[in-house]
């Protein structure tokens, strides 16, 4: 029997922003306060899975056209040139540093070359943990 | 009295109202008799009992130290949100899979509307 409740939908629909808004904040927050590339990541991905259990895997399948095992690596790839880049300029592998910018709609603004290699983990941790729930979950 | 004693008082009968409307849902939880009363008990009065919990917390925390923490409200919202609609789930899988009602409850609507339903389907297949 095919399950549909519109309750369960219908605020899946609401919360789902929510949930995904404050994953990207935790990750931006990481630097001084609790949170961080591992915790956001998670977080998505949970904000995800409400949506894969609340429609079915086609329809989310068909919002979302990603395939969660290319986010993984790609996560992967921006943290490792995040290193490289480090090396390229003359420091040791992994060194990283941090400016003070004035942006226009942000104002004074500290900008860390940590947070790229926090983006590398974030998206690291969404394709791994999509896929692992995804290879389970389709197997009949 | 100055202010900041009246927001401690406050404060701290917002907590207290909390703590005891959860220890009212536990014992709620304890003492009714099936599934479906047990899912009224457990999540009515515990969403409200969080609500005042997290409230004097905000209060305190803005009052007292000038914090005005966005992530308290969204939590309020969040468990209001939440919280029944997981009380419905586990209510709703409880009477898919057969869970009976208790020897006290005298009427079950929704057995009836059910076996409705069950007929017209089963008129629609034979017509079409």
């Amino acid at each position: 029997m095919k399950f549909t409740d519109v309750i369960l939908q219908t605020s899946t629909k609401i919360l789902v922003f929510i949930i995904l808004t404050f994953s990207i904040y935790v990750m931006f927050a990481g630097h001084h306060n609790p949170g961080g590339g591992f915790i956001g990541g998670l977080i998505t991905a949970s904000a995800l899975i409400l949506l894969y259990i609340a429609f079915d895997v086609k329809t989310v399948h068909e919002i979302i056209p990603v395939d969660f095992k290319i986010v993984g690596a790609l996560g992967v790839l921006i943290a490792l040139l995040t290193g490289i880049g480090s090396m390229v300029l003359g420091y040791p592998f992994l060194s990283q540093t941090f400016a003070y910018k004035t942006l226009p709609l942000f104002g004074k603004t500290e900008l860390a070359t940590a947070v790229i290699f926090d983006l590398g983990v974030y998206m690291a941790v969404v394709g791994t943990t999509m896929t692992i729930i995804l290879s389970i979950g389709e197997d009949e | 009295m100055n202010v900041s004693a009246i927001i401690e008082i406050i404060v701290a009968v917002m907590v207290l109202a909390g703590t005891v409307l959860s220890l009212l849902s536990s014992l709620g939880f304890i003492r009714l008799p099936d599934i479906y009363t047990r899912s009224h008990a457990a999540t009515k009065s515990v969403t409200l009992g969080i609500l005042f919990i997290l409230l004097g917390t905000f209060i305190y925390f803005w009052f007292m130290h000038g914090l005005i923490s966005i992530r308290l409200l969204l939590g309020i919202l969040f468990v209001f949100l939440t919280a029944p609609v997981a009380g419905h789930l586990v209510i709703r899988s409880a009477y898919r899979s057969g869970v009976k009602l208790s020897d006290t409850s005298v009427k079950d609507e929704l057995r009836d509307d059910l076996k409705k339903m069950k007929q017209l389907e089963q008129y629609h297949s034979k017509e079409g």
